[in-house]
């Protein structure tokens, strides 16, 4: 089916990501009759916990990942047979709103740019992993554990040498046991949990007691490190990769004061993950600050509509929750989504969205603890004058606490003057360590300082794409 | 740097820059640039220190490549395919001038 | 009122490219300068900038020319080396500035005869040396010998005056001087109210008062309001303007032309667009389709450069376009300063300027900047 807006034919729904959110709401939103184009920049669904679950799933290999990696697979089958049109290894560089209601999206492909119009659009772009500035982060050899993690699945490679594991959270401790399991060696696990995180975590252990089953879960996890033999070594406070153009050794440092170096050419760190909220920024979303969660989620109602009518989002990039509350709030959406373009009414809204509502219930019920427990060390938000803050400008921790001098800049007075955020990145890597130093610098909130504005193109597009679009009459 | 578990049964061959190399079908660019034994991608335009693939994902930009003669992709989102020319990034890219369509 | 309150020689209202020019100037000649700036939200035209130091085609004017203005902007630019030397020498890094010349590509013989005509047109009614020349096609290749030129190339007008600096960098540089030299710079002190003080004139803000025998206003599209206040009636408008940047290059473009140039970083710029629009900075795709597509018409080579951001600034706007210096005259120790090449106009905020602030009144010389000129009634 498809609608007028301003003038050209269009859809009724574009859900940009297809993850375990992207995915469900696509397949919500057919079952309820919406037209609706997925637009993923990655070449197959699942988004990043179910990558590549497509081809693998079946395989052997998937028994290393886990069985809650098999389920990404039956929700790829419902969603490739929903109808949905599905545009992948395709980037999303822009949304503008239509002129009187709808949004357009402009996409590229293989240097081949197109726009997309529909009525109402879905945000789901996940989470990526918290940056983590330290000395050394820039060189070859230091990834995430979640760049790891897409290693393991998607190209089923694992380090070649001993890896030192930096981090906190389920993540660092899942990715430990998978390289095992796949016949890995770990030179060391440095937990960066600091001391005295489980008595602050321990108020919200009742509410937590209502999924117990993953808690038993991560302690199995410890459980088989130390069976191997791998030196765990608790309450890290500092980390550096040292090394001659790529990472040769880990220097550590405890709370206690405790130092080491560690020989390894790899090094993958881990401190929580945010929402992927560039997007929503750049939409002009209302957001706000989390302080539990040290990120900002957006502002949304209860179907998961920003304060942009018709945009909407679900999955983590709501609020970090994990895969099955990433369905739910995709399905949610989907309804919400529905009622806003007239396909349900708000009485049938309301009584489809209500028991996925109680099942969204149930899965948050462990957040509060995971984010008590994991909250990430205050150094994340600190590092040390020479340390690198934006990778892609080299600027250092020093030289935007120098700006302070100059008054109390904002975050976008610090990057015009010091072309922090400029690179490539567009600030996804350096955006709240900004925020949080010249927070601290200034002694004000990080939520008074605020973010970078974040300007488009939101992927690099060519002036070849850019001029394509030219002579199309739709733009005029 | 990495290695894989497997030896794949499907591969293709690409090139990074005059150098031929195997990979597996399928399988995106920065991962096969982690197994080389230069596994960086580029180096830093401000500093000129080598750059590898960090996140995986898309969201750090490090794994800009030339691929196919189109400048600064992420090679994280591209999968490989039969005879992929890539070069990696040096410094600062020369803008060719050869006038295309 | 507010617990912080100081006194100084001079209050300048805004801390762009405009009041930071002027009060690096005061300071310079050993004046108190207090500046006042407004939140890191407001509209923010310095950081938007282009980055050219332009005299060609300067007050050739769509309705009305205004060879003044060419004169005061090729004045400026004579003077930016000097001011160029100094700033850097106080901070003691590099501005990106170079003064080699600059280009205004044409596109088909029209623009060509066009360009010509108007440039004639000015230097007629200035007189003196020509700073310009026009440059056929063969030429302009001899000059960019490392670019192939689209085939609608027909040539250029040379600017002999014209030169590029890193915007950001000299707004950075004329807030450090300012401070190195003593003068203080506040943020988030937005002013509400301007009222007359015993020997000069009181400021109050959102955080505190502050006193001084002269007040410069040069807080750009929010001059207006304040103007006001000392009896000036300035009318103002934003026009958007929307600036494409790409990925960095090895050095291809020798000379920035009005359109695109190539920064010392490496990325090329490009813009710029002039659209009413009110008070609006978002971007559009529109827009950027049609700077991508003039951009590829003069050096097709781009085709395959990967933007990574675009912005959009408002240019603050006169009903002429030219810039406003005037002085109040019920409180005589009360400026106004405003135009949209702060850029280049720098060295002449920097210097004459702050020198008549300094002094008290303005030079006969920029009385037709005064904003009375606003005021005379169009012949019908």
């Amino acid at each position: 089916m498809s609608r007028e807006l301003d003038g050209e034919l269009g859809i009724d729904l574009i859900i940009l990501g297809a993850g375990p959110a992207g995915m469900a709401a696509a397949v919500a939103a057919r079952k309820l009759g919406l037209s609706v184009t997925v637009i993923d920049e990655q070449p197959t669904p699942g988004g990043q916990i179910w990558r590549a679950v497509d081809t693998i799933a079946a395989t052997p290999h998937a028994d290393i990942l886990g069985v809650e990696y098999r389920k990404g697979a039956a929700a790829a089958d419902a969603f490739r047979a929903s109808g949905a049109v599905y545009e992948a290894g395709a980037q999303l560089w822009q949304i503008e709103p239509g002129s009187t209601s709808g949004f357009r999206a402009f996409v590229t492909r293989d240097g081949k740019a197109w726009t997309v119009t529909a009525r109402a659009v879905l945000l789901a772009t996940g989470a990526q992993e918290r940056p983590v500035p330290f000395p050394g982060w820039t060189l070859p050899g230091v990834l995430t554990v979640g760049a790891a993690q897409i290693l393991l699945k998607s190209a089923r490679q694992i380090p070649a040498k001993p890896v030192v594991i930096a981090g906190c959270g389920p993540l660092p401790l899942l990715y430990a046991t998978q390289l095992i399991a796949a016949g890995g060696q770990i030179a060391g696990f440095l937990d960066t949990s600091p001391p005295g995180r489980l008595g602050r975590a321990l108020p919200h252990l009742t509410r937590a007691l209502a999924k117990a089953s993953d808690l038993w879960k991560g302690l199995g996890w410890m459980q088989t490190l130390r069976r191997e033999g791998v030196p765990v070594i608790r309450h890290v406070a500092a980390i550096e990769a040292l090394g001659n153009g790529r990472v040769e050794r880990v220097y550590h440092r405890t709370h206690g004061g405790a130092e080491a170096m560690i020989a390894a050419e790899t090094v993958f760190v881990h401190e929580g993950i945010v929402p992927n909220v560039h997007v929503a920024m750049s939409l002009g979303c209302a957001m706000a600050w989390k302080e539990s969660q040290d990120c900002y989620v957006p502002v949304l109602d209860e179907f998961g509509e920003t304060s942009l009518p018709g945009a909407f989002i679900a999955g983590d990039g709501a609020g970090i929750a994990g895969a099955t509350a990433a369905g739910l709030r995709g399905e949610i959406a989907a309804i919400g989504i529905a009622a806003k373009l007239g396909a349900l009414d708000a009485a049938e809204a309301a009584a489809k969205a209500l028991p996925r509502r109680r099942q969204l219930e149930r899965e948050l019920a462990l957040r509060p603890l995971l984010d008590a427990m994991f909250r990430p060390r205050a150094q994340v938000f600190a590092p040390a004058d020479d340390t690198i803050v934006c990778r892609c400008e080299e600027v250092t921790a020093g030289t935007i606490r120098a700006q302070v001098k100059l008054g109390r800049p904002g975050p976008n007075q610090v990057k015009a003057f010091t072309r922090a955020g400029m690179g490539p990145c567009q600030g996804r890597q350096c955006g709240y360590t900004v925020t949080r130093v010249l927070a601290a610098a200034e002694g004000r909130p990080a939520a008074e300082v605020g973010f970078y504005r974040v300007r488009p193109p939101l992927k690099p597009v060519t002036l070849g794409e850019l001029a394509s679009l030219d002579t199309q009459r739709s733009l005029i | 740097m990495f290695r894989k578990l497997h030896e794949p049964t499907q591969t293709v061959t690409i090139h990074i820059g005059d150098v031929a190399v195997t990979a597996e079908a399928g399988e995106t660019l920065a991962a096969v640039l982690l197994r080389q034994a230069e596994p960086w991608a580029r180096v830093s335009p401000v500093s000129g220190a080598p750059r590898a693939p960090f996140c995986m994902m898309g969201v750090c930009f490090e794994c800009l490549a030339e691929i196919e003669g189109l400048g600064a992709v992420q090679a994280c989102l591209v999968q490989v395919s039969e005879g992929m020319r890539v070069r990696r990034l040096a410094e600062r890219r020369e803008l060719a001038q050869e006038v295309g369509s | 009122m507010g617990a912080q309150s100081s006194i100084a020689d001079v209050i300048v209202i805004g801390a762009g490219t405009v009041g930071a020019a002027i009060a690096y100037g005061l300071a310079r000649k050993g004046l108190r300068v207090t500046v006042l700036d407004g939140p890191d939200t407001d509209f923010r035209a310095a950081r938007a900038n282009f980055g050219l130091v332009w005299v060609q085609g300067k007050g050739q004017g769509k309705q009305q020319p205004m060879p003044a203005y060419q004169a005061l902007s090729r004045r400026s630019s004579d003077l930016w080396p000097g001011f160029n030397a100094e700033l850097t020498d106080l901070v003691g890094h590099d501005l990106g500035y170079e003064r080699n010349g600059g280009l205004a590509f044409c596109l088909g013989e029209a623009e060509l005869a066009t360009r010509r005509a108007a440039l004639q047109r000015l230097h007629n009614a200035l007189g003196g040396d020509a700073d310009w020349e026009m440059l056929d096609r063969p030429a302009l290749e001899k000059l960019l010998p490392r670019i192939r030129l689209g085939p609608d190339v027909t040539g250029a007008s040379f600017g002999r005056s014209d030169g590029h600096v890193n915007p950001l960098r000299l707004l950075a540089a004329l807030h450090e001087a300012l401070l190195r030299l003593g003068g203080a710079l506040h943020a988030g002190h937005a002013v509400r109210k301007i009222t007359g003080g015993s020997g000069g004139v009181r400021v109050e803000t959102d955080a505190g008062c502050h006193a001084a025998a002269r007040l410069v206003i040069a807080a750009g599209l929010g001059s207006a309001e304040l103007a006001r206040q000392v009896d000036l009636t300035i009318p103002l408008r934003p026009q958007r303007g929307q600036i494409l940047v790409t990925e960095r290059f090895a050095p291809f473009l020798p000379l920035p032309a009005s359109g695109v140039r190539q920064t010392r970083e490496g990325t090329v710029m490009i813009g710029a667009t002039q659209e009413e629009v009110g008070f609006d900075t978002s971007t559009t795709v529109a827009a950027a389709a049609k700077l991508s597509a003039r951009a590829l018409r003069i050096v097709p080579a781009l085709k395959s450069a990967r933007i990574v951001r675009h912005w959009a600034g408002l240019r603050v706007m006169t009903p002429d376009s030219y810039p406003v210096y005037a002085q109040s005259t019920t409180r005589p120790g009360a400026f106004v300063a405003l135009c949209h090449s702060g850029v280049t106009l720098a060295a002449l905020h920097a210097t004459v300027i702050a020198d008549a602030v300094a002094a008290g009144s303005l030079p006969a010389s920029l009385a037709m900047f005064h904003q009375g000129r606003f005021d005379v009634p169009q012949a019908a």
